[in-house]
């Protein structure tokens, strides 16, 4: 393993030092891992609340600040925060108008948030929780744990986090982040495997010349393993996956968020990029707005992900507003 | 009542809760060697930290009953852990802790372990067979059940606990799992042992041992 860390027992609390020492716009509240914005909202504000294993940078802590999140809660690296740092993080942030926690849907945070939204709601919080689960990789939902949430929960926090900064009420907020989680679907490909600092080693064993098709975010196993192949082919068969499960047709329009695993250049991600753009021209179905970068990753994996959300007037007026978060920028 | 015959009361809470800290360190490297193969090897260590700091928690503490013990030590995995184990494991204690206000005797203590069972099945939303921690408590509150229904003492209810539970535990092995991150292996899961009903089946076993050896 070859890593830039001191420790890997302290991994996290020196990237949040650094992250604090990088971003004085924020708090970081390092002991008890919650990110906020340094200053409330001037009127009431619906909060929103999100967080994960650490490992998936910028997502959460990159996406706080005004246009989008109020707080996030890093969790150890592929663990899921702890209660008190969720309800921590919404008494801090909490402003008069209750708050929404953005879930990706795995077993432990799902878990986490539902405790902490209980106690959250017997000291007197509103709360409202918006469940993401945007991969289509996982087939039968029925006999796992469903659908994993990846790319779309920035979609999520960005379009509702727009909607909180206009003032809406809390059912609002919520409706519309369930509205975006189920406009939009996702798949990913990996490369190379991710190594968690702890572990020492990748997750899984991933021979030279093939890659895993349909992988989460970290490194569960996808649909099926096979030969590297030009990005061409691979962006058309990622496409096709995502619309199998869609419900678009020629003359709608989308977002489409091509987001790197972590260890791949931009470069690379352009060139994945210019075929999706180009088989999407192919099916008729506009991009109305395009996101290519890291936003969702998995530490070291190599890789990316396809986000294709459904658009209306609404969500790309809400894409299009002003946000200021260290990892999305917009005047 | 017969004065001869024990009760699981505060005491026998703390010592339970130290010999299943102990154990979990015994077994940190089994429980993450079971967990790296069908989830993230993480297991053991979280665990490790949860009852350590569920230990920590208990000094000071001047427990009005058993049940303030257990829901110490349950409120405590919840803050400390974090995934999926410490939520499951730390309303299963804080169930535990509601249901045993006072010293109890094995009638009381299966309905109590059948309160924590609920826990974790209302929050992990699971099932028998799913391959989880459900599979070993399961059959471990049968058996709690049919020794206390037939007179059983509590040590004596408490092995027949221990052995269901780890026979439970032994069952999940041809299993596909259908929770959790273990799910997302599909046929691939099946072969090896649940390191959660793994887990589940050392904190009976050694309540049988803490029982046992009053």
């Amino acid at each position: 393993m070859k890593k830039l860390i001191n420790t890997p027992e302290s991994v996290l609390e020196d990237a949040l030092a650094g992250f604090a020492a990088a971003h004085p716009e924020l708090t970081v509240d390092i002991p008890n891992r919650v990110i906020t914005r340094a200053a409330r909202p001037a009127g009431p504000k619906v909060a929103l609340v999100s967080g994960g294993g650490s490992g998936h940078e910028p997502l959460h802590g990159g996406f706080v600040g005004p246009g989008m999140l109020d707080a996030a809660c890093p969790g150890e690296v592929f663990t899921s925060p702890v209660p008190d740092q969720m309800l921590a993080a919404a008494k801090a942030v909490e402003n008069g108008a209750g708050v929404v926690f953005v879930v990706k849907n795995y077993t432990g945070d799902v878990m986490n948030f539902e405790l902490a939204a209980e106690v959250a709601a017997e000291e007197g919080l509103e709360v409202r929780t918006v469940l993401v689960n945007d991969d289509v990789a996982v087939e039968d939902s029925t006999w796992t744990a469903g659908r994993r949430g990846t790319g779309a929960t920035v979609l999520v926090e960005k379009t509702a986090g727009a909607l909180a900064e206009r003032g809406a009420g809390l059912d609002e907020v919520a409706a519309l982040g369930e509205r975006v989680n189920a406009a939009s679907r996702s798949f990913a490909v990996a490369l190379t495997a991710a190594t968690v600092p702890a572990a020492g080693k990748p997750g899984f064993d991933l021979p030279e010349d093939e890659i895993e098709v349909g992988v989460g975010i970290h490194g569960e196993p996808g649909r099926r393993r096979e030969k590297l192949r030009p990005a061409r082919e691979l962006a058309a068969e990622v496409v096709e996956t995502v619309l199998a499960d869609h419900h678009l047709t020629a003359g709608d329009e989308v977002i489409a968020l091509l987001n790197g695993l972590g260890a791949t250049p931009l470069l690379e991600l352009y060139v994945v990029y210019g075929e999706v753009a180009a088989r999407l021209a192919e099916r008729g179905i506009t991009v109305a707005r395009s996101l290519v970068g890291n936003y969702v990753t998995s530490l070291d994996m190599a890789g990316f992900s396809l986000t294709l959300t459904q658009a209306d007037a609404q969500l790309l007026d809400l894409w299009d507003a002003p946000v200021d978060t260290p990892a999305l920028k917009r005047a | 009542m017969d004065f001869d015959t024990p009760l699981f009361d505060t005491a026998l809470a703390e010592a339970w809760i130290r010999s299943i800290a102990a154990a979990v360190e015994k077994e940190q490297d089994r429980l993450t060697e079971l967990d790296s193969a069908i989830g993230d090897g993480d297991h053991g260590s979280n665990l490790r930290r949860g009852f350590d700091a569920a230990l920590a928690a208990l000094e000071g503490l001047q427990p009005t009953g058993p049940g303030a013990v257990l829901t110490r030590t349950g409120t405590t995995l919840i803050s400390k852990v974090g995934g999926a184990s410490g939520p499951l494991y730390g309303k299963a204690f804080r169930a535990l802790g509601a249901a045993l206000p006072e010293p109890a005797g094995p009638v009381a203590l299966a309905e109590a372990m059948a309160a924590g069972l609920d826990a974790v099945r209302i929050l992990g939303k699971a099932e028998p067979g799913d391959k989880t921690i459900v599979d070993a408590w399961t059959p471990a509150v049968a058996a709690l059940r049919a020794a206390a229904a037939a007179g059983a003492t509590l040590p004596e209810a408490a092995a027949a606990a221990a052995d269901a539970a780890e026979q439970g535990a032994r069952d999940t092995v041809p299993l596909r799992a259908r929770k959790g991150r273990a799910s997302y292996l599909g046929e691939r899961s099946t072969g090896h042992q649940d390191p959660g009903a793994t887990s589940t089946a050392l904190l009976f076993r050694t309540l049988a041992d803490v029982t046992g050896n009053r």
